[in-house]
């Protein structure tokens, strides 16, 4: 009997012990795991389903956009920037437009504002609904994705109208916008404010006032307003967690101050709230959009700014000036000006900055870009520290980490 | 709405010949600072009662290898939500001695900012909690962002800078 080994509970309060070994089981969330929704890899420290500690490993799909653009002319970083945060695209080039504008002081027409504005609205709502419909599918309810994801492709065949891409879209030029909306276009805007609403409607009865999707999402992965600011949580994410911080209100830009939105915030800035604000964008958004296609302003779509906006084909191929001009342009000879600047606009995620130092020669002396993902997402394992992994998998799903605006 | 002279007069009041170089590029206050003054800096911009700058925006490096002792820089964007207020600090460092304190005891989001720009240009932040690589990977052993790493091959002769980017 002597041999008999004794189970933990057995063993007399008096025997000699050997020393209790810390048993965590290390666990590899990623790089590769589909529930991350992107290339990035969390090492988990686990006591049994209760996370300890996490340790993040980015950079996986870093393409060094900013070595790339000290070498580029302006006009060609606009497609790097496409490539950061992939589900809202139009975004971050008509950020970057704006940005470079605001630093030669280029003004825009009123009519490229407003198409300008559609169109980042509309990036929002296919930013927002993935994130949404997304975080349906992580808790278990895999319809309401797919009844969306028939909208999202509304918008991007706008955007196909627009600008001729689907993903990586090159939206606008430094001045304005490549072309006038045509009416296809507008019709096909119009279509979707009038069939969008229903089928989020739809989306908001099936998880809103869900009980799993409760249960599943209340009070998992909250952040309170202090830890979110210290952590530069900006956009959707800080405004779960009650401060009403938008750049689009703050600062307006592209003629923001002309339309009439409120911002939601939430109160506990867990995953429930992100989930709620971002809904609520969506409507907010698309209020938006209504009222910038109802009062499109007639005028030009681009400004008079020869030395950035290329001419008209037609031009080229008759006047001399324009022809100068196109060949400038494209071979990109034209010297912007010395000095620096910051300039943000709201993106997807939040605060979409970009700094850029120009030394008078034709690409940026550097050029950095303030990516929300990248820095809100260091505040990860202390978010879901004590959760259990599959609630960790909501928090990360809420947080609308995008692997590219991450690594950029 | 708070103005810049306002917030300029006071930091001068306060660290005298220590912040320097007060600049307006597009609205923005820009000055530069020291490496021993930069965390009072930001420490005096956080906990002052009426200016409440308490974000920090962004924090990056440039490199100007023509300043002789100045061939590095760390600029940090700073936002105050209750006065919509935007502040950038510039902190100049020498190669030859290539540190700076951590702003991670201020703001937690500093450090991966720091990680990326150590990643980058290795410039080191003292007292960093865990200063080591994060987009590159760790066997690396040179900073990509410096200039002196071209883009391009540099033998190759078939494109000519002056016609092709810098």
């Amino acid at each position: 009997m002597a041999d008999i080994e004794l189970l933990p509970h057995q063993v007399p309060a008096n025997a000699d012990l050997p020393e209790l070994v810390e048993e965590l089981t290390t666990l590899n969330l990623g790089p590769t795991h589909p529930a991350t929704h992107g290339i990035f890899q969390n090492v988990l420290k686990m006591d049994g389903e209760k996370i300890v500690s996490g340790e993040q490993t980015i950079g996986y799909i870093h393409r060094a956009f900013e070595k790339i653009a000290e070498r580029r002319p302006y006009y060609q970083i606009t497609t790097l920037t496409d490539r950061m945060n992939y589900c809202s695209s139009p975004i971050n080039n008509l950020g970057w437009h704006m940005t470079m504008e605001k630093f030669l002081e280029v003004q825009v027409p009123k009519r490229a504002q407003y198409i300008r504005v559609i169109m980042m609205e509309l990036a929002r709502i296919s930013d927002h609904i993935i994130c949404n419909s997304i975080l349906g599918v992580d808790t278990g309810a895999f319809t309401g994705f797919l009844y969306v994801m028939q909208k999202r492709e509304e918008i991007y065949e706008i955007y196909e109208e627009v600008c001729g891409a689907r993903l990586t879209t090159n939206m606008g030029r430094l001045g304005g916008m490549e072309r006038d909306l045509s009416s296809t276009a507008i019709k096909k805007i119009k279509d979707f404010i009038q069939s969008f609403p229903p089928v989020l409607k739809e989306l908001e009865k099936l998880l809103n006032r869900n009980r799993i999707f409760m249960d599943r999402t209340i009070n998992v992965g909250a952040i309170s307003m202090e830890r979110a600011l210290s952590y530069g949580f900006t956009g959707p994410n800080l405004r779960a967690a009650g401060l009403d911080y938008d750049v689009r209100v703050m600062n307006p830009y592209s003629s923001y101050e002309d339309f009439d939105f409120s911002i939601p915030v939430g109160q506990n800035g867990d995953t429930y709230d992100r989930y709620m604000v971002r809904n609520e964008e969506m409507w907010q958004s698309l209020k938006i959009v209504e009222q910038a296609i109802n009062n499109l302003p007639e005028g030009p779509y681009y400004a008079d700014a020869p030395e950035y906006y290329l001419p008209p084909k037609q031009e080229v191929y008759r006047s001399m000036e324009a022809l100068i001009y196109h060949f400038k342009i494209v071979m990109g000879e034209i010297d912007a000006p010395a000095g620096e600047i910051y300039h943000a606009v709201e993106g997807g995620n939040g605060e979409l900055g970009f700094y850029m130092v120009s030394d008078g020669g034709r690409a940026p002396y550097r050029l950095h870009f303030r990516r929300p993902s990248f820095i809100y997402y260091q505040a990860y394992p202390e978010m879901c520290k004590g959760s259990s992994l599959s609630d960790a998998i909501l928090t990360m799903s809420s947080l609308n980490v995008i692997a590219g605006e991450l690594d950029a | 709405m708070l103005s810049n002279q306002e917030v300029a007069e006071e930091l001068l009041g306060k660290f005298g010949s220590q912040v320097f170089d007060f600049e307006e590029p597009y609205g923005m206050l820009t000055l530069s600072t020291t490496r021993e003054e930069i965390l009072s800096v930001l420490e005096f911009l956080k906990e002052h009662s009426h200016f409440q700058v308490n974000f920090l925006t962004d924090l990056t490096g440039i490199q100007y290898p023509d300043k002789q002792g100045q061939e590095f820089m760390v600029v940090y964007h700073l936002h105050s939500f209750i006065h919509n207020f935007r502040v950038r600090i510039k902190v100049s460092i020498p190669e030859a001695d290539i540190h700076i304190p951590t702003a991670t005891g201020l703001y937690a989001c500093a450090n991966w900012m720091e990680r990326e720009t150590y990643d980058f240009y290795g410039i080191l932040f003292d007292g960093h909690p865990n200063l080591k690589r994060i987009l590159n990977i760790d066997e690396m052993d040179y900073f990509p962002m410096r200039k002196e790493y071209p883009l391009e091959d540099a033998t190759r002769e078939d494109k000519i800078d002056a016609l092709f980017g810098r």
